[in-house]
């Protein structure tokens, strides 16, 4: 009995993986490079920025929230690293500049949606222009390219044979489970994700939560804007456009209900997998990327709907 | 024959289980046109599976279902429905966005001039109808997150009651209610009766079923344990086959001493819902608070609380003047609040029993923020098994925990967070006469320990056999105090009517 119950709890983000591996099977059958260790990297490395992305999205989610504006926010933040890096900043401060634009646009986030009682979507939706409006603004529109060697290595490097950029993401996964899965604050999201009332009349300090919530999901967006930027070798303002989707649809693969209160990081990484060995997978076959957003659509679909008959079957 | 017209309902053999619980084990139920057929169980027996059962809320693993003569699926509520099955089940199931009206007849608005628009002033008409019925003032108008769960359980009959049903099924649809809504309901139970309707009725208030029940069938562990026609049962008998031992049902006696005052209130007022409230309470004492629907009861609480912003009035805490600002602010000066309705604001449904019991006291299970696991299924655990909490594990979800056992979990989340002050707004709603005579003891334990306890509560047994002073509201005000000994119900209930009769 026990073991059954067991299953039943565990099944789900096993489940994803089952796609995961399904997917990834039908097209090393397609397409033999697939299954290469150095292409396995390659998807890992395209994945990071959605990855890091989607676990800031995996808690907005779990609390019943939704952010728009990631995007943007990664937009400018990659503007302001850039800018910062020109001017001849030493690197860590560069990097922290970046990553706290991030964490303060998601602060007015989550300020405007607690105190301001906006809900997330309009509050987010407000946020995606007004940041992307400011990365417009602050380069006249135009790219901020050429860095240092050092900086570009975040993103290009190895440490022995893995990219240090999916190292990052690893460490973020591995940070974002431990504080949802074994810290107060990580309880108290799925508290107020899955009953606010409850939660508040049980103490637990709603308010401040939300604001920690969008502040981490808006410093992640910042993550991803250093990693993106050392990449490209160069910040765009109109970067990271629909990037938000990418990531509600890898949390939302990976087991998040956008009704609040369910969701997990693993699941969501997994999402983010599938996402990226789709891309690529489609890309080594040679598929139009016309046709590829078709197919990813059909993916994030099936995927729900195969998620929620499993739900179901349960009643 | 005869019997197979006497017969509406016939269930026989009816299995179902969940992971590591078995709910029903081959029960029958059968149930006569025109009886009141009372189903009766401890927590967790199985009585609300059987009736999402014949609803087509759930589906049964086996057994056959038979209504007037005629086999019957019934996979989906719609079907049920169709067959002449109204229920009223014991978790609100109302839209909290729509209307009164709009709820009462979700699904089945009466059309409007074109097809797909409804006519609204019928809808109200008819809703204000049905209402006007069951004798309760409430506006069809109104949207139902507005409504306080006595009044939400009133619009839940008058929704079950708005279709031609054969057979209402009603689970514990008092809970909510106080004695005089109670009256209304039963008035309208008879009615239905004599209409030849049949009513499955599951309450935990062993009175109500001797005054409105013709038979009773009993249920322990999901097994038919029997039926009986109630007449000829005794309330002792009942208790026996349905907890399988006997039990004393007397109120422990009162504690001795009540000490310092721990809680002063003052002019508490909250324009159009409290007016001037002043009361004290003590260490050790216990503190019942009673009135009728609407009386402003759980406002106070709420008010109390923080939950709510007052608009005057002035509150001590344990000698200290204090501005209650929020519900956590008001953790932290010790008090604790068991809300009446658990579902919206008691539990985090889809959290586990242990998450929910830990919640108001996560500071206690955590060190530097991470969370110590061990500490907290500890605590966890021995707080169920003292509040005999019917689970698979302590880590299911709430959500799948019968309704009494739900309401032991918000219990345990206010013992786990040991609070001074505890305002318990109506804590045995829902729960079975075992567990009933154990949160009494626990409250006396509680009280003995030094806590200060404010009880609000419906039943007046309850308030009378508990408390050490009575509070009565009525329409926001205090309408009167009582001492334990001169409390009798007739006087508690002149003051609870109003202000006229003082
Ligand atoms: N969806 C579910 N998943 C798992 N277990 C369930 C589910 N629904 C009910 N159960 C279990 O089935 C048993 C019977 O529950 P049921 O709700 O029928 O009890 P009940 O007699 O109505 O109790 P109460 O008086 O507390 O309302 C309980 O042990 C409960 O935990
Ligand atoms: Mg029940």
């Amino acid at each position: 009995m026990n073991l059954r119950r067991a299953i039943i709890s565990y099944a789900r983000p096993f489940g994803t993986l089952a796609v995961l591996v399904a997917l990834g099977g039908i097209i090393s059958v397609l397409t033999p490079y697939f299954l290469t260790v150095p292409n396995l990297l390659n998807v890992a490395q395209q994945t990071v920025i959605n990855a890091v992305i989607a676990v800031g999205m995996t808690l907005v989610i779990i609390s019943a929230g939704i952010d728009l504006s990631v995007g943007s926010i990664l937009a400018f933040a990659g503007v302001v690293l850039a800018q910062a890096l020109h001017a001849g900043w030493p690197l860590p401060l560069a990097i922290l500049a970046g990553v706290g634009v991030g964490t303060a646009c998601g602060l007015v986030n989550g300020l405007l949606i607690t105190m301001g009682r906006l809900p997330p979507f309009i509050a987010t939706l407000g946020m995606m222009s007004v940041a992307r409006g400011a990365a417009l603004l602050a380069t006249g529109g135009r790219p901020v390219s050429g860095f240092g060697e050092s900086f570009r290595w975040l993103a290009n490097g190895r440490l022995a044979t893995v990219p240090a950029a999916v190292v990052l993401m690893l460490l973020v996964y591995a940070a974002a489970y431990f504080v949802l899965r074994r810290t107060k604050f990580g309880r108290y999201v799925y508290a107020v994700g899955g009953n606010e009332e409850a939660a508040l009349l049980s103490g637990v300090p709603v308010g401040i939560c939300k604001i920690a919530i969008y502040g981490s999901c808006g410093g992640l967006a910042g993550l991803a804007a250093v990693v993106l930027t050392s990449r490209l070798n160069s910040a765009q303002p109109i970067a990271g456009l629909s990037y938000e989707l990418d990531a509600i649809a890898a949390a939302v693969i990976g087991g998040a209900s956008l009704m609040g209160g369910e969701g997990s990081v693993l699941g969501t990484l997994v999402g983010a997998l599938i996402m990226g060995v789709l891309r690529n997978g489609l890309n080594l076959l040679g598929v139009s990327s016309f046709v590829q957003q078709v197919f990813i659509g059909v993916v994030i679909i099936a995927a729900v709907l195969l998620d929620m008959l499993f739900k179901q079957r349960k009643r | 024959m005869d019997h197979s017209v006497q017969t509406v309902l016939s269930m026989k053999g009816i299995v179902k289980r969940y992971p590591g619980v078995v709910a029903l084990e081959g029960v029958d139920l059968d149930v006569r046109r025109g009886e009141v057929h009372v189903l009766l169980g401890e927590n967790g027996a199985g009585k609300s599976t059987l009736v999402k059962i014949l609803a087509g809320a759930v589906r049964r693993d086996a057994g056959t279902l038979e209504i007037e003569g005629r086999a019957y699926e019934l996979s989906t509520p719609r079907e049920a429905q169709t067959a002449g099955v109204s229920v009223i089940y014991q978790e609100f199931n109302l839209v909290p966005g729509l209307t009164v009206a709009e709820n009462i007849f979700l699904g089945r608005e009466p059309r409007g001039f074109l097809p797909g628009f409804i006519d609204q002033a019928l809808l109200v008409s008819e809703a204000e109808r049905i209402l006007h019925g069951l004798g309760v003032v409430i506006d069809p108008r109104s949207v139902v997150r507005s409504l306080g769960v006595a009044e939400q359980q009133m619009v839940e009959v008058a929704k079950a009651l708005s279709v031609d049903a054969r057979i209402v099924v009603m689970d514990e649809p008092t809970s909510a209610l106080t004695e005089r809504e109670i009256g209304r309901l039963f008035m309208v139970i008879r009615r239905l009766r004599e209409r030849g309707v049949a009513i499955i009725y599951i309450s935990h208030r062993l009175d109500e079923l001797f005054q409105i029940g013709d038979r009773v069938t009993v249920l322990r562990d999901g097994r038919l344990i029997g039926t009986r026609v109630i007449a000829e049962s005794t309330r002792a008998g009942l208790i026996r086959m349905m907890v399988g031992r006997d039990l004393t049902e007397q109120f422990p006696p009162r504690g001795a001493t009540v000490g310092e005052e721990v809680l002063r209130v003052e002019g508490l007022t909250r324009r159009g819902v409290l007016d001037g409230i002043s009361f004290v309470l003590h260490r050790g004492e216990v503190l019942g608070l009673t009135g009728l629907m609407g009386a402003g009861r759980t406002e106070l609480a709420r008010a109390l609380f923080g939950a709510d912003p007052i608009d005057a009035g002035r509150v001590w805490v344990r000698g200290s003047e204090v501005v209650i600002r929020s519900p956590q602010h008001a953790i932290r000066l010790g008090l604790g609040f068991l809300t009446e309705d658990r579902k919206r604001q008691g539990l985090v449904l889809g959290c586990s029993v242990t998450e929910n019991i830990c919640l108001a006291s996560l500071d206690r299970f955590s060190r530097g923020g991470v969370m110590q696991a061990g500490n907290e299924r500890a605590e966890a655990s021995r707080l169920a098994s003292e509040l005999r909490v019917k689970t698979p594990s302590l880590g299911e979800r709430v959500l799948n925990l019968s309704g009494g056992n739900q309401q032991k979990v918000v219990l345990g989340k206010w013992l786990c967070r040991s609070a001074e002050i505890l305002l318990f707004d109506e804590p045995t709603r829902g729960i079975d006469v075992g567990a009933k005579a154990e949160v009494y003891q626990l409250i006396r334990r509680l009280s003995a320990a030094g806590k200060a306890i404010l009880i609000i509560s419906s039943e007046l047994p309850e308030i009378l056999g508990l408390s050490d002073r009575i509070l009565v509201m009525s329409r926001g005000r205090l309408s009167g105090m009582f001492g334990a000994a001169e409390a009798t119900p007739e006087a508690i209930l002149r003051c609870a009517l109003g202000a006229d009769a003082a």
